[in-house]
């Protein structure tokens, strides 16, 4: 037995709580785990990745929470079909470096690698190619599940099973554990991308740069924008849309290992930041340096790490925001709903509430899974370090985002109230038929299933 | 759960009557919804309590409570969590009787040591519990600046709120490992019905802004605050001034 009281966070650090944690071999071992899960007592179990949800969705106060990084196995590649085996605590880093030689490339890479594949499932991750490839759970082919009763059931997108199939996309762990899963890769013949990079002016621009069609010859395209402008600069953003890069269109140096895993790290950011630093000023001025790098070149070559995980050049960088620790809200609304839309946008720039990291992406079509986040509409990210009012501003917002058929991200959210998720997502009650069903005791449980009053 | 801003699924006021409990739970409620677990002796007054909060925007629940029955306070801090968790819980009763009587009549004396001593104390181990069952939350106790330092004019008030002060001071600390925090309020004079007809004090204060001061203490996490803030000066001034001069104050 290797259980240990921890206190637990979020990716970033806010509403931390207290649980027993398990791992080692009553983890890796099903029949150990299928026990535990069984016995887990009146405060329910949670499985939990590498903490990368922002809010509370793997943390359980008072209860069990299980560290799924102990299940690291993979267990088959075929180069041939593109399937891959692996266990679900194997994080998509991990699953990159060893598909590549296979010239396998991880289908959805959201904005980290550092997400194992049971948190990928279970918040059916999207990343710069949605409106190409989808979510997360649109490539996954089977998964075995551990349910509230100890049973363990494979699952596959199609037949009989595919009602809880799809409640576990998406369900936030809580239909059960996801204990391994058979995942399809995308082929590729390089490890890099080919890029176009230009800058917009304003939302106007940035908007229209995403509707005029020109996004359809991208398999991935996000833009960062400008959050904190005013005025005539509001909205200007920094796109970068590219593609897989074929092998002859690499340059002679890296034809010779075109598979080659380059994504460097330049510095771990220690935890040493004051409160307080992530304000106007310096977000201002880091906004404006990454807006001017940008310059409007085509079929530029880029490594993963330039095109697409910037961040990654420094490990651990939620520190940056100080011990209070900062919120991310991503929001989707639908394309039709563009005039609000806008008016969001200058209301946060207005707001005093400032934000760097901000994400512009227009998604495509969303899946089956009832509580998925994506839809085709705007989506938008933007993270604002924790200071009075935010939670004032967050739930006006929520409001407005809810007016225009919109919705939060369980992955990110870390306050909205139970009846605000509930009009999110209508089929939440179906949902929950499904998740019942698998679990008649209402063993699994959350702090955010809690908040959100998700389980009965 | 206390979510990433601060705000709280649900409140549990313990002195369900409690004009600065009641000022506390309409605070949250005009940041977002909470379920409020209003704990007092049935009466008129709790009704308007929960009809006051209802207005508000608060889904209100009542369980019965009566301070000066420690044998049922267990039983009545099981039935407030029955309903699902707690995320905060205001430690709000208590009673400032004639402070003239209360040193010189044992009833009145008593009953003061009972309610703002015995029963508070009763009621935090109760509360120290279900909190670390439940594995998160945060304790509010309204203790006073009364008791910091013993005054001749309210001596007996001030002692049994320097015993419950104490008591949730060492509380903070059992509980620290659990992962369930606890914060000490000490207001000093809060124009309320308690103390309607008596004269002013310097710096005295409304329950709104000991609302105020008390969510921003939970939202942030902090173990100990004063209302008004000015208190923590003052008091740590006439802590140390000696008798002969302390007795001569107008305090």
């Amino acid at each position: 037995m290797a259980r240990t009281v921890k206190t637990l966070v979020g990716w970033a650090r806010t509403a931390p709580s207290r649980a027993t944690v398990l791992s080692g071999d009553e983890v890796t071992s099903d029949t150990q785990l299928a026990e535990a899960v069984t016995t887990a007592g009146p405060r329910g179990v949670i499985a939990r990745g590498l903490g990368r949800s922002y809010g509370d969705p793997a943390v359980n106060a008072g209860g069990l929470v299980v560290d799924m990084t102990a299940r690291h196995r993979v267990h088959a590649i075929d180069a041939e079909s593109g399937l891959v085996d692996v266990d679900a605590g194997v994080s998509l880093d991990t699953l990159m470096k060893v598909a590549l030689p296979f010239g396998l490339w991880v289908p959805v890479l959201p904005g980290t690698r550092q997400v194992t594949i049971g948190g990928a499932i279970a918040s059916d991750i999207h990343g710069k190619n949605h409106h190409s490839h989808g979510s997360f759970g649109n490539h996954v082919v089977s998964m075995d599940l551990l349910t509230g009763t100890g049973d363990i059931r494979r699952l596959e997108p199609e037949g009989p099973e595919s009602d809880l199939f799809w409640a576990t996309v998406g369900g936030i762990g809580l239909t059960g554990i996801i204990l391994r899963a058979t995942v399809r890769m995308t082929k590729t013949e390089t490890a890099y991308f080919v890029a176009d990079t230009e800058r917009t002016a304003n939302l106007d621009e940035t908007i229209e740069r995403f509707s005029d069609g020109s996004d359809e010859a991208y398999d991935y395209s996000s833009a960062w924008f400008d959050s904190i402008s005013t005025g005539p600069k509001l909205g200007r953003a920094a796109l970068g849309r590219g593609s897989l890069a074929r092998l002859d269109e690499l340059p002679e140096k890296l034809r010779r290992d075109p598979l080659k895993f380059d994504a460097p790290q330049l510095a771990t950011l220690p935890d040493v930041f004051p409160n307080g630093l992530a304000n106007k000023a310096t977000f201002s001025l880091i906004g404006e340096l990454y807006y001017r790098k940008t310059k409007n070149k085509r079929g530029q070559i880029q490594n993963l790490t330039a095109f697409y995980h910037p961040l990654d050049l420094f490990g651990d960088w939620n520190r940056a925001y100080g011990s209070k620790g900062f919120l991310q809200y991503q929001f989707i609304v639908p394309l039709a709903a563009e005039a609000e839309f806008r008016s969001i946008i200058a209301d946060i720039a207005a707001s005093g509430h400032v934000s760097f990291l901000n994400v512009f992406k227009k998604f495509g079509e969303g899946n089956r899974a009832p509580l998925s986040f994506p839809m085709p509409g705007w989506n938008i990210c933007v993270d604002f370090p924790i200071v009075d009012g935010l939670g004032r501003f967050c739930r006006d917002l929520d409001r407005r985002v809810l007016a225009m058929g919109g919705r939060l991200y369980t992955a990110k959210d870390s306050r909205t109230d139970a009846a605000t998720f509930a009009a999110m997502y209508p089929r939440l009650d179906e949902w929950r038929k499904v998740r019942d069903a698998a679990d008649p005791d209402g063993v699994f449980a959350s702090d955010m299933s809690r908040r959100l009053a998700l389980t009965s | 759960m206390i979510d990433a801003v601060g705000h709280p699924s649900s409140l549990l006021l313990l002195g369900g009557t409690s004009e600065i409990g009641l000022a506390i739970a309409e605070r949250y409620l005009a940041d977002g919804p909470v379920r409020v677990v209003l704990a007092g002796r049935q009466s008129p007054r709790l009704a308007d309590a929960a009809a006051r909060l209802e207005r508000a925007g608060g889904h209100v629940e009542t369980v019965e409570f009566d301070a000066k029955d420690a044998a049922v306070h267990t039983e009545a801090v099981r039935k407030a969590f029955a309903g699902g968790d707690i995320d905060v819980a205001v430690v709000a009763f208590g009673l400032l009787g004639d402070q003239e009587k209360a040193w010189q009549d044992i009833d009145v004396a008593v009953e003061l040591a009972e309610v703002n001593y015995v029963a508070t104390v009763s009621v935090g181990v109760a509360l120290a519990a279900e909190f670390r069952r439940q594995g998160h939350g945060r304790i509010v106790a309204l203790s006073s600046v009364a008791g910091e330092r013993a005054r001749r004019s309210n001596f007996v008030y001030g002692s049994t709120k320097a015993g419950m002060d104490a008591f949730y001071t060492g509380l903070t600390e059992a509980l620290r490992g659990d992962g369930i925090g606890v914060t000490i309020v000490r207001p000093g004079f809060v124009k309320t019905k308690m103390t309607a007809g008596m004269d002013s004090a310097p710096l005295a204060t409304t329950p709104e802004e000991v609302a105020r001061i008390t969510v921003d203490a939970v939202t942030k996490g902090r173990e100990l605050v004063w209302a008004p803030a000015q208190f923590r000066y003052v008091m740590s001034v006439l802590r140390h001034i000696p008798r002969p001069i302390f007795r001569r104050l107008p305090v």
